[in-house]
């Protein structure tokens, strides 16, 4: 089922006209400041995209290449005094992009086709890739085949990301997090659904096990279905609208909507999507009613503790390198759910950590979702100064919490050679209370 | 030999500052002002003052019209591309060359952001004053151009009072530096003062050199409600009677006020008519005497609450009520047609009431804020580019607005310029025989007329826009 979203043409115009191009955003967009190109700021893409609105002009390759140069971080969101809603412009562009197959080519037709719709759909066998990858890795065959020089074989695109190549964890989420956990003393104050994604669950399973520990040390009940479907905000973010929505239904079919207090996620790129699907699904008769009721539920685990006034730890965490921290704002929390003071207020809450704010905290590091591997250079560039920023502090460990930026700063410390440790602040918080028990 | 600019200029600038994909020239189309729109025929982006020259050169042998752009930022289109122009872009002229603290100037070139000069000379202990609404967007370049005014007039003045010199292009490619460090400078006409404020209609200016000040040691906000505007002029008169100069005297009307709190709840009460947001700034001890005084006369004067900020937590939050009013109207309807018409301050009262019975017998919904202390005033129509009657009614209560504003002695505009949108104007307000001086002047620095041509007023009939090769090969 299509749907008037997926076209700028048929999108609601009043979306279109509402950018008065005063330009605010841009000194706020990373592409823009890197290139001082009209086009490559939100303003500019705006323009093109009304003028293809308008039909004054065709919807061209030179368009579609812009409208991926573009990282969707939304920093244009915050900086907007009118209120465009940049994100459903730029996922209505992409569709469009995608519908009109200006940018096709066999290669990366079969590529997204694997991936997106062939691998990112299907949980199980996502699961069954990762433990490969885990069995690959921790055997010592990568670096067996990275001694040998194997790695050199490779095509030349995925040599250079094969570094990059995150470590998989032995274990999953669903191995680590029963179904239904309740708190082991006191009483059951909040119902909460937890949301596993996708990097998460492969990469970072022990940062949804912290989630499922700081939630239940809140009085919660936390429900975490074992097999979970990936939240659609890769394909949402890459044209790819429809399979975006079927995705939406799969999960709203997981969960006790209605039941639940709240539904949580610790993912920011996730959670910016995951609020959006009453917006997807408005034109969707069976579904419409349970996605605004999810919207208004889903939750950043952040904003979630600051809502329900979280445990203040009494012990600092154990055995962390040294108590310098700063803190790096995923766009997709700061800008795509305007979530800043809750993060920060879970960091200051925890005994013997000292946070140093970061020049440009809110300026994208580059991960922007699959934007390191499409979009290198640029990607590399906004590392860079993402790191330079870091050093300045002189912190030792980068809370963000976001999978993306997570990888992304890590690589980029290690191929620097530097010491960094980078950190959920839930993960964070999740050592503190267990230190107490010690 | 080639006679088409666009060849022309890809033989003389790297093949990335030359761009004519259609894609790019769309971009450069429109700048801050609603409505209007035009494709170039080609953007320049230009990396220094010789490259300026250069293109100027060439333009002046084709004739072909030269439209300067900093950030696009602009509210009256100045820098909205005419028929068949070369759009000359500034935005990677980014560098600030000196800061010097011994004589407290700064050069910088035009492509410099308003905000970065603010920062730079606060990380001295320094002070640029002139801050308008565009201030983290727009370029000095532009600032200068139009003369750009802010929040702080009333106390620190505008652009033209920080301009010291200018290096500028003039249409031939000639390069020359008007101004200099010092503080008298009375050697021949100030030709600077020329530049500042035409639009790019009389040549490019390519480096600013800028005054900075010490930076005030001190800062007091204060929130004021009143029920009637008139108890708000009262007060903003009696304090200037009072001999206070207070940095910033902000005003908004109701329907601003309304837009404000249903957009963001920020506690403001609907029932009011007025509020003053009145910032003193300097020596502590001054700052705390002068505050104090505004606030008694405030309630002296009618205010029903005055509330003076603690600290600069507090102070921010005022301020925000101020900052939120663009974004809460811009809410309300697609297009937002914002003015800058002006009068004496004893006029502002008069002037208010009027732009309201005006925007109820246009059946428009109108929001005022401004500068109360300088007499600026922004009526902000709340419209539908796509409904051409109420875009027609915008116009007719504009230009009833702007012939009162003249009445009371005042201008049509205060800092956003004349641009396209009020050259029709512009005689009605100073007069035929100070447009034809006008003219005269931008004859002579730009005889063929191909800087920013149709700006301020129509384009010049005679001393021809001609082509330098007509049909020759």
């Amino acid at each position: 089922m299509s749907s008037s979203h997926d076209s700028l043409r048929t999108l609601d115009y009043s979306v279109v006209q509402q950018c008065m191009h005063c330009g605010f955003c841009l000194p706020t967009c990373p592409t823009y400041d890197a290139t001082h190109l009209e086009r490559n700021s939100p303003r500019g893409r705006i323009a093109l995209m009304r003028a293809i609105t308008d039909e004054r002009m065709d919807l061209t390759r030179t368009f579609a290449d812009e409208m991926y140069f573009c990282l969707g971080c939304l920093a244009c969101m915050t900086a907007c005094p009118a209120g465009v809603e940049y994100s459903q412009l730029f996922e209505t562009s992409r569709a469009m992009i995608e519908e009109s197959a200006v940018l096709n080519n066999p290669t990366r037709h079969w590529t997204r086709r694997l991936l997106l719709k062939g691998l990112f759909t299907r949980p199980r066998l996502l699961r069954l890739i990762g433990r490969l990858l885990y069995l690959y890795q921790a055997s010592g065959l990568q670096n067996l085949f990275r001694r040998l020089g194997f790695v050199k074989l490779l095509p030349s695109r995925i040599q250079q990301l094969e570094p990059q190549s995150p470590t998989v964890r032995p274990k999953f989420s669903h191995q680590l997090i029963a179904p239904v956990e309740r708190p082991r003393n006191g009483k059951i104050q909040y119902r909460v659904g937890l949301l596993t994604g996708c990097v998460q669950d492969l990469v970072f399973s022990n940062i949804n096990r912290d989630t499922a520990d700081v939630l239940l040390a809140n009085g919660c009940e936390v429900h975490t279905p074992s097999v979970q479907f990936c939240c659609g905000s890769l394909h949402g973010h890459n044209g790819e609208a429809e399979t975006s929505r079927t995705l939406a239904q799969r999960n709203l079919d997981l969960f006790d909507v209605e039941g639940l207090d709240a539904i949580i996620t610790n993912a920011a790129g996730c959670g910016s999507h995951l609020k959006t699907y009453g917006r997807l699904l408005a034109e969707d008769k069976r579904y419409a009613e349970r996605a605004a009721i999810w919207s208004r539920k889903c939750k950043d685990i952040s904003e979630f503790l600051v809502q329900i006034g979280f445990r203040a730890p009494t012990a600092a965490p154990a055995n962390l390198p040294v108590d310098k921290l700063t803190y790096h704002e995923a766009c997709h929390l700061c800008h795509g759910q305007k979530i800043t003071a809750q993060p920060r207020r879970i960091l200051k809450s925890i005994p013997g950590l000292k946070l140093t704010e970061l020049a440009e905290s809110t300026w994208c590091c580059g991960s922007a979702g699959i934007y390191n591997i499409i979009q290198p250079e640029m990607s590399q560039q906004l590392l860079t100064r993402k790191l330079g920023h870091i050093a300045k502090t002189g912190a030792t460990v980068v809370a963000t919490a976001n999978p993306g930026c997570h990888l992304q700063i890590e690589n980029g410390a290690k191929t620097k050679g530097e010491k960094i440790h980078v950190l959920h602040p839930v993960s964070l918080l999740a050592m503190a209370y267990r230190a107490e028990a010690e | 030999m080639n006679t088409d600019i666009v060849s022309e200029l890809s033989a003389h600038f790297p093949p990335e500052a030359v761009i004519t994909q259609p894609e790019d020239l769309f971009a450069y189309s429109y700048d801050g002002t609603p409505i209007l729109q035009q494709l170039p025929k080609a953007v320049v982006l230009v990396t220094s003052p010789e490259e300026v020259a250069t293109l100027l050169r060439l333009a002046s042998k084709h004739g072909t019209p030269v439209v300067t752009r900093g950030s696009g930022t602009g509210l009256s289109g100045g820098s909205v591309p005419v028929e068949g122009s070369v759009v000359l872009c500034t935005a990677r002229m980014n560098h600030i060359l000196e800061l010097d603290t011994d004589n407290l100037t700064i050069m910088v070139e035009p492509g410099v952001i308003n905000n970065e000069v603010a920062l730079r000379a606060d990380s001295v202990g320094l002070f640029y004053p002139p801050d308008p609404g565009s201030m983290k967007v727009s370029t000095i370049g532009g600032n200068v151009s139009e003369n750009s005014g802010g929040l702080r007039g009333l106390k620190y003045g505008v652009t033209r009072d920080y301009v010291m010199g200018l290096e500028v292009v003039l249409a031939s490619g000639e390069t020359f530096f008007t101004g200099n460090k010092c503080v008298k400078d009375v050697a021949g006409y100030s030709l600077k003062d020329l530049f500042i404020g035409s639009e790019g209609t009389l040549g490019v200016v390519t480096k600013i050199l800028l005054k900075l000040i010490p930076r005030p040691a001190a800062r007091k906000t204060l929130l004021v409600v009143y029920e009637r505007m008139d108890e708000a002029a009262a007060t903003v008169s009696a304090i200037i009677a009072a001999k206070i100069i207070p940095c910033t005297m902000e005003f908004l009307d109701r329907t601003t006020i309304r837009c404000i709190e249903n957009y963001s709840k920020v506690g403001l009460p609907l029932d009011c008519d007025a509020i003053l947001l009145l910032e003193s700034d300097g020596h502590p001890a001054a700052v705390d005497e002068e505050a104090q005084r505004m606030e008694q006369i405030a309630l002296e004067h009618g205010a029903r609450s005055v509330s003076l900020a603690k600290d600069v937590e507090e102070a921010t939050k005022l301020m925000t009520a101020r900052r939120m009013a663009i974004p809460a109207m811009a809410r309300v309807a697609p297009t937002t047609i914002l003015e800058d018409a002006t009068v004496p301050r004893s006029k502002l009262p008069e002037m208010v009431r009027f732009v309201q019975k005006t925007a109820e017998k246009y059946k428009l919904t109108v929001g005022t804020f401004g500068h109360f202390g300088d007499g600026n005033l922004h009526p902000t129509f709340l419209a539908n580019e796509r409904n051409p009657d109420e875009i027609h009614r915008v116009h007719e209560a504009v230009t009833e607005i702007f012939t009162y504003a003249v009445e009371l002695g005042g201008t049509i505009s205060g800092e956003h310029g004349i641009g396209l949108t009020k050259k029709t104007f512009l005689p009605g307000a100073i007069g035929e025989v100070n447009v034809r001086i006008l003219r005269e002047l931008k004859r002579a620095f730009d005889p063929q007329g191909i800087l920013n041509p149709g700006k301020i007023f129509d384009r010049l009939p005679s001393a021809g826009v001609t082509t330098a090769h007509p049909t020759a090969n």
